[in-house]
C-alpha cells in the first residue's frame, strides 16, 4: 500500500532509457515501413458498427397494476414510462455498489490509519448508511410503480460498467486512502446529478411526494460530495507540502 | 554455469504445497518493474499451461499414467496461478496484450539466434515477423482506442514500426503445418524451442480468445479475432516442428525438462529479488517432476531417460532486447510467405490460401483499418503536435 507520491525507479517513460529510446525512434528510418490505408476507417467502423448494433437489452414490463394501486401511487403516464423505470433501476443499482463501494473505502480507511484528509469513522459510516438507505428508497419506489427492483436494466447493466474501474481502484491492496477518495469523487459527481435528474423525472409525471424524497436524497448526496471533495483535496495539498 | 538435469532431483511431488495465498501472490509493478520481469512471466504461464495441456491429452489416451499424471499436473495448475496472479490489476487487457507480443517477439527472436537446425531457425524468424506486425497494430488500438502509450509497456526495449502486413497472414492451413523437425536427433536446444515456442503461442491464442469479447469497440473485437486466427496458425505451425513419432512418455519427459531449463534460464536473469525466488522455487518443484517422470519413464520404458534428455542443460535462453536481430530480419524476409511446409517468395503463395484470405478478408481486414497511417510518437499520436524529444 503506498501512502503518497514517491519517486522511485518508474521505467515507462522515454527519459529512463534515452540510448534504448534513440535506436527504437530509427526505426522507422532504418527500416524504412510502408504506412498504409485510409485513418478514416478507424471512425468508419464504429459508425457501421453503431448502425447495425442490437440494443442492450430492454425494461421489463411491470409485473402488477395491483401494488401500484395499493401504493398509492399513480400509474406512471406517458409515451415512455420505461424511462423512467431505467433511470430509478440505474440508481438502484449505483447506490447499491456504491454502498460497496463505501464499505471497501472503511476498510482501506481503517487498514491505513489514514490521517491524512480529516476523515473519521463515523461520517465514513455514515455516508454509507446513507446510500443503503437511497437504495432502499428506489426498491421501494420501483415496487410501487410496479415494477421488479431485481430486474437489471440496460441503464442498470451500464452503469455497472461505467463503474467498474473505480471499483478496481478502491479494492486494490496497493492504493492509499487518498487514491480512492479520488475515485469516490468521480462516484460522488455524478450522484449528485443523477438524484437531481430523478427529481426532475418524479415531478414531471406529478409525483410530488416521491420529488420531494429524491431532493432530501440529493440533499445528502451533495453533503457527500462536498465531504469527499474536502478530504481529497486536503490530503493531496497536505502531501504536496 | 550449466545444469546437470537429472543430478539433483529438486523438491518430491509430495513435498510441493501451495497455499491460497501464495497462489494469489503480490503482482509486480506495471510501472517500477523491468519489462523483461513481464516477459518472464506471460511466458512461463504459458509453458505451464502448456503443461496442463499437454497432460491432459496424454491421460484421454493412456489409463495407466492418470494418475501420475493427474499428481504432477496439479501442481502445474498451481504452478501456473501463481505465475499468471503476478499480472497487476492496472494492466488493462490491451496492455497486458502489448506484453504477450512484446513476450513473442523478445523470446522467439532470442531462440531463432541461437537455434541450430536453419529449418526451426526459419520457422521462428517467420513467426517473428508476423508477432512484430500484431505489436504495430496492437499499439495503434491502445493508442486509439485508449489514448494510452505502449511504450509504458514496452520500455523501448522493442521496436514499434509494420512488419509483414498481418493481413497477409493468413493461409490455408496446407499452408501452416510444418515438418516434424525436432525430432530424437535434434540438438537439445532445437528440442526446448520447439516446445517452449508452442507453450508460448497456444496461450497467446488462449488469452485473445479470452479476452477478445470483453472489448465494447467493433474494430478491438474485430481485430482480436483477426489475430488471434493466425495464433492459432503460429500453434499449429509451431507444435508441427514436434516430433510425432515420440511416445507420450518421451513427449513428457521433454516437456518437464523444457520446463526446468526455461525456470532455470528465468532464476539466472530475474532482477526482481522476489520474482527470483519464485523463479527458484519452481524449479526445485520442476526438478522434483523431471525426477518423478523419468523413473516412470525407467520402469515403463526400461531405457535410460538420457537417451531422450541431454545430460546437461544448454546456456540459458538469454532475456535481452533483440532488436538488432529483429531488424535484420525485417530487411530480409518481410516478403517471405509460406506454401505447404516451405518458404517461399511473395508471388508463390498457393491457390488454397490465396482463396481463404480473399474470402476472410471479404468484409475489410480490422488489421489494417486499425493501424491505417499509424506512426509511433512517444507519448502517443496526440503528442505529435508537440513532439516529446527522447
Amino acid at each position: 500500500m503506498r501512502t503518497q507520491a514517491r519517486t522511485g525507479t518508474n521505467r515507462t517513460g522515454i527519459l529512463t532509457s534515452p540510448d534504448e529510446t534513440e535506436k527504437m525512434l530509427t526505426a522507422e528510418e532504418e527500416l524504412q515501413p510502408e504506412f498504409t490505408g485510409d485513418p478514416a476507417d478507424f471512425a468508419d467502423i464504429k459508425v457501421q458498427s453503431i448502425a447495425e448494433a442490437d440494443p442492450l437489452g430492454s425494461v421489463p414490463p411491470p409485473a402488477t397494476v395491483k401494488g401500484t394501486l395499493k401504493s398509492g401511487m399513480k400509474k406512471i403516464t406517458g409515451s415512455n414510462p420505461q424511462v423512467f423505470i431505467d433511470k430509478l433501476a440505474e440508481r438502484a443499482a449505483y447506490e447499491r455498489g456504491g454502498t460497496r463501494l463505501y464499505d471497501a473505502l472503511i476498510v482501506k480507511f481503517q487498514a491505513t490509519g489514514d490521517s491524512t484528509s480529516g476523515a473519521t469513522l463515523e461520517e465514513l459510516t455514515s455516508i454509507r448508511a446513507d446510500e443503503l438507505a437511497h437504495y432502499h428508497l428506489l426498491v421501494d419506489t420501483i415496487r410501487a410503480l410496479g415494477g421488479d427492483p431485481t430486474a437489471q436494466t440496460p441503464s442498470a447493466d451500464l452503469v455497472g460498467v461505467e463503474t467498474a474501474g473505480l471499483m478496481q481502484v478502491v479494492n486494490d491492496p496497493r492504493t492509499s486512502f487518498q487514491d480512492c477518495l479520488n475515485a469516490m469523487l468521480v462516484a460522488e459527481l455524478t450522484d449528485v446529478d443523477a438524484w437531481n435528474l430523478l427529481a426532475t423525472l418524479a415531478e414531471g409525471i406529478g409525483e410530488d411526494d416521491l420529488a420531494q424524497r429524491f431532493r432530501d436524497a440529493l440533499l445528502q448526496e451533495n453533503k457527500h460530495l462536498q465531504l469527499v471533495r474536502m478530504w481529497y483535496s486536503k490530503s493531496v495539498v497536505d502531501a504536496s507540502t | 554455469m550449466t545444469l546437470t538435469i537429472l543430478e539433483d532431483r529438486g523438491t518430491p511431488l509430495d513435498r510441493q504445497y501451495f497455499t491460497w495465498r501464495e497462489l494469489s501472490p503480490k503482482p509486480i509493478s506495471k510501472l517500477d518493474d523491468d519489462a523483461f520481469t513481464r516477459i518472464r512471466i506471460v511466458l512461463m504461464n504459458g509453458v505451464e499451461h502448456e503443461a496442463l495441456r499437454f497432460q491432459h491429452a496424454v491421460a484421454r489416451f493412456n489409463s495407466e499414467l492418470r494418475l501420475p499424471l493427474a499428481q504432477i499436473r496439479q501442481i502445474e495448475h498451481q504452478q501456473e496461478t501463481l505465475i499468471n496472479w503476478l499480472i497487476g490489476p492496472d494492466h488493462s487487457p490491451l496492455e497486458t496484450t502489448i506484453a504477450y507480443e512484446q513476450t513473442a517477439i523478445e523470446v522467439t527472436a532470442a531462440m531463432a539466434r541461437r537455434e541450430p537446425d536453419e529449418y526451426v531457425a526459419q520457422s521462428l524468424r517467420f513467426g517473428l515477423l508476423e508477432d512484430f506486425d500484431h505489436l504495430y497494430r496492437y499499439a495503434a488500438l491502445l493508442d486509439r482506442l485508449e489514448g494510452k502509450d505502449a511504450n509504458n509497456i514496452l520500455q523501448s526495449y522493442t521496436d514499434i514500426v509494420p512488419g509483414r502486413p498481418t493481413h497477409v497472414h493468413h493461409r490455408h492451413a496446407i499452408d501452416n503445418v510444418r515438418r516434424p523437425t525436432a525430432t530424437r536427433a535434434s540438438h537439445p536446444l532445437t528440442k526446448l524451442h520447439a516446445l517452449t515456442i508452442t507453450a508460448g503461442e497456444q496461450q497467446t491464442h488462449n488469452y485473445y480468445m479470452n479476452i477478445g469479447p470483453l472489448f465494447a469497440d467493433a474494430l478491438a473485437r474485430q481485430l482480436y479475432a483477426e489475430i488471434a486466427s493466425i495464433e492459432e496458425q503460429h500453434v499449429t505451425q509451431y507444435e508441427s516442428l514436434l516430433d510425432p513419432t515420440q511416445t507420450f512418455l518421451e513427449q513428457w519427459l521433454l516437456h518437464e525438462a523444457m520446463e526446468v531449463y526455461n525456470y532455470w534460464s528465468c532464476a539466472q536473469q530475474e532482477s526482481n529479488p522476489r520474482i527470483k525466488g519464485i523463479w527458484e522455487r519452481m524449479l526445485d518443484y520442476e526438478q522434483g517432476h523431471l525426477a518423478l517422470v523419468a523413473d516412470i519413464f525407467k520402469e515403463n520404458a526400461k531405457k535410460d531417460p538420457l537417451e531422450v534428455l541431454p545430460e546437461t542443460l544448454p546456456d540459458p535462453l538469454p532475456y535481452a532486447s533483440q532488436r538488432e536481430f529483429v531488424r535484420e530480419v525485417l530487411i530480409e524476409e518481410i516478403d517471405m510467405r509460406s506454401r505447404g511446409t516451405e518458404y517461399v517468395g511473395p508471388d508463390e503463395e498457393s491457390d488454397a490460401t490465396l482463396a481463404y484470405r480473399e474470402h476472410v478478408h471479404a468484409d475489410g481486414v480490422p488489421s489494417d483499418s486499425v493501424a491505417a497511417g499509424y506512426r509511433y510518437q512517444p507519448g502517443t499520436e496526440l503528442a505529435r503536435t508537440s513532439p516529446i524529444a527522447a
